[in-house]
């Protein structure tokens, strides 16, 4: 694989594509606005203005080295769990435990930035399950105690060990992928991922009928999700063999577990927002709404895609 | 506040970078119609207050350039406690001291600020007095009425913040990171007795807060 400004180049070529894909969105909407009337647009220019933010963001991250890119991931752990601590009732009494819960996310990207795969898939599953139920038990107030060992339990599988798959793929993809590289993996996954979200709302906004869970989230519909995942098949068939060591039947296959796992991620994350009676997860990314709005077909891509690859493509 | 270029340039360095880098990584502020602050002073910020995080966080809505206008206002009993403390609130942070319960000695415990208002400062104040209960709005004292009636020209701009109250309560000393969301409200102007004044502040705060339904606190 041939290496310039140290990242391999199909990852340089793809990064490209993704940012010439932007600036054709960004002209796209900035022609509609002069068109149609001003408010109309409003919402779709924050999108694509925050989108420039965090595709600059992600960029720098993976382009500066390994390091870098895992902090980047980290602390976006780190914002999506804020996030939900912010948004679930929480107890009073808990409130310095939730300060050992942020604690889990700098160890948990440390296993995976020593590649340490066994401790990395047992410390949030195994060790902090158990460890925060019984330092609830020794304060000893029971009042809500299984409703906050669930909610903790829950947002801390959703945001730091779901999304740290991020990471480890990364660092354990590069000697699996002599194609790109850890790097390389880690682009295949959020790229498509993201690129699956536009392409089920952009399916869904123009032929969307019927739909798919209209207590959940109404706006998801069935022609959006097929439409979307097709969409999103045929591009990981084209992006795959460039990108990763996958053929491009199997990159299909990819393609289609990422589309799927993207859409319940996205649904499961809906589901939270309307047991709490809220629009939006919040308010840091104009237009998107919260981080947990952004990530949450992450959430579930991240770890489908990466134990996907890893049962078909690792010895 | 110090005259002394280089205290000013602490006070500077230190709201435009430990405290705006504190509020941008620690909590993540969501903030409500921001056109509605002040676009120079003299103002009132009048704000719910639960936490020492408070008047950081509403200096830090304000741009850099209006920082050296801005003044929070703070009890005397609980900030000059000791040398250090009186020094950093004083310089760096900027308050006016005010000595509560004053009033009922005779003087005007508020001349202090109607005197900064006359120089075109912006206050940041707590109406409630106190930090009282996370995440409640307790009763509004009646110095906010005062002020307002004798300087009726001056916006008062009604705030209310979630979520600091979590952050760091009273009586606690370590932070723990939660997001935290700013309802401005529109400016109020004294008129009438400094009493409706207080009233109608107290129920433009409530309003505020009642924006937003935030989760439960127990």
């Amino acid at each position: 694989m041939t290496i310039v400004f140290g990242l391999p180049e199909p990852v340089i070529c793809a990064t490209a594509g993704v940012w010439a894909l932007l600036i054709v969105a960004s002209l796209i909407v900035w022609g509609l606005r002069l068109r149609g009337p001003a408010d109309r647009y409003e919402e779709l220019v924050h999108r694509t203005e925050s989108w420039w933010w965090m595709i600059g963001a992600f960029t720098f991250a993976i382009a500066v080295n390994t390091t870098v890119a895992i902090v980047f991931l980290a602390f976006v752990s780190y914002l999506a769990l804020k996030e939900y601590l912010s948004l679930i009732p929480t107890r009073r009494i808990d409130r310095g435990l939730l300060l050992f819960a942020y604690l889990a996310i700098p160890i948990q990207y440390y296993w995976a930035a020593i590649d340490w795969y066994g401790m990395f898939i047992v410390f949030v599953p195994v060790w902090l399950f158990l460890f925060f139920p019984a330092l609830m038990a020794l304060r000893g107030d029971t009042h809500g105690f299984l409703r906050a060992v669930g909610t903790l339990s829950w947002g801390l599988m959703l945001t730091v060990f779901a999304l740290s798959h991020l990471a480890m793929l990364l660092v354990s993809g590069e000697v699996h992928d002599p194609v790109a590289g850890g790097v390389g993996l880690l682009f295949f996954v959020v790229v498509l991922t993201q690129f699956n979200d536009v392409a089920q709302y952009t399916w869904g906004k123009l032929i969307g009928r019927h739909k798919v869970t209209p207590k959940v989230s109404p706006k998801k519909t069935w022609e959006g999700l097929v439409g979307g995942v097709l969409t999103t098949v045929a591009v990981a068939a084209g992006l795959g063999p460039y990108l990763t060591p996958m053929d491009w039947q199997w990159s299909a296959l990819a393609g289609a577990v990422i589309g799927v796992a993207g859409f319940l991620g996205d649904i499961t994350i809906s589901a939270v927002k309307r047991d709490l009676g809220v629009k939006d997860t919040g308010g840091l990314l104009p237009g998107h709404g919260g981080i947990l709005d952004r990530v949450d077909s992450l959430t579930y891509a991240a770890p489908a895609f990466f134990h996907f690859f890893r049962y078909f493509f690792t010895p | 506040m110090s005259r002394n270029p280089f205290i000013r340039l602490l006070r500077f360095l230190f709201f435009a970078v430990v405290v705006r880098a504190l509020i941008l990584l620690a909590l993540g502020l969501t903030v409500r119609n921001r056109e509605r602050l002040p676009k120079d002073g003299p103002a009132v910020l009048a704000a719910n207050h639960n936490s020492n995080l408070d008047a950081l966080v509403l200096m830090s809505l304000m741009p850099l350039r209006l920082l050296p206008k801005l003044r929070p206002v703070a009890a005397v009993d609980y900030f000059f406690t000791s040398r250090v403390r009186g020094w950093f609130v004083t310089n760096i942070i900027g308050i006016i001291p005010v000595k509560r319960g004053s009033g009922k000695e005779g003087g005007n415990p508020l001349e202090a600020c109607e005197e900064a208002l006359d120089r075109g400062e912006i206050l940041v104040l707590f109406p409630e007095g106190s930090r009282g209960h996370p995440e409640t709005l307790g009763p509004l004292k009646k110095g906010i009425g005062h002020l307002a009636c004798a300087r009726p020209h001056v916006p008062i701009i009604p705030i209310y913040m979630h979520g600091l109250g979590k952050a760091l309560p009273k009586g606690s000393a370590v932070l723990v990171p939660f997001n935290c969301t700013v309802h401005v409200g529109e400016a109020l102007y004294g008129s009438g007795t400094y009493n409706d004044f207080v009233a109608a502040l107290s129920d433009a705060m409530t309003k505020l807060g009642a924006e937003e339904k935030p989760p439960a606190w127990e």
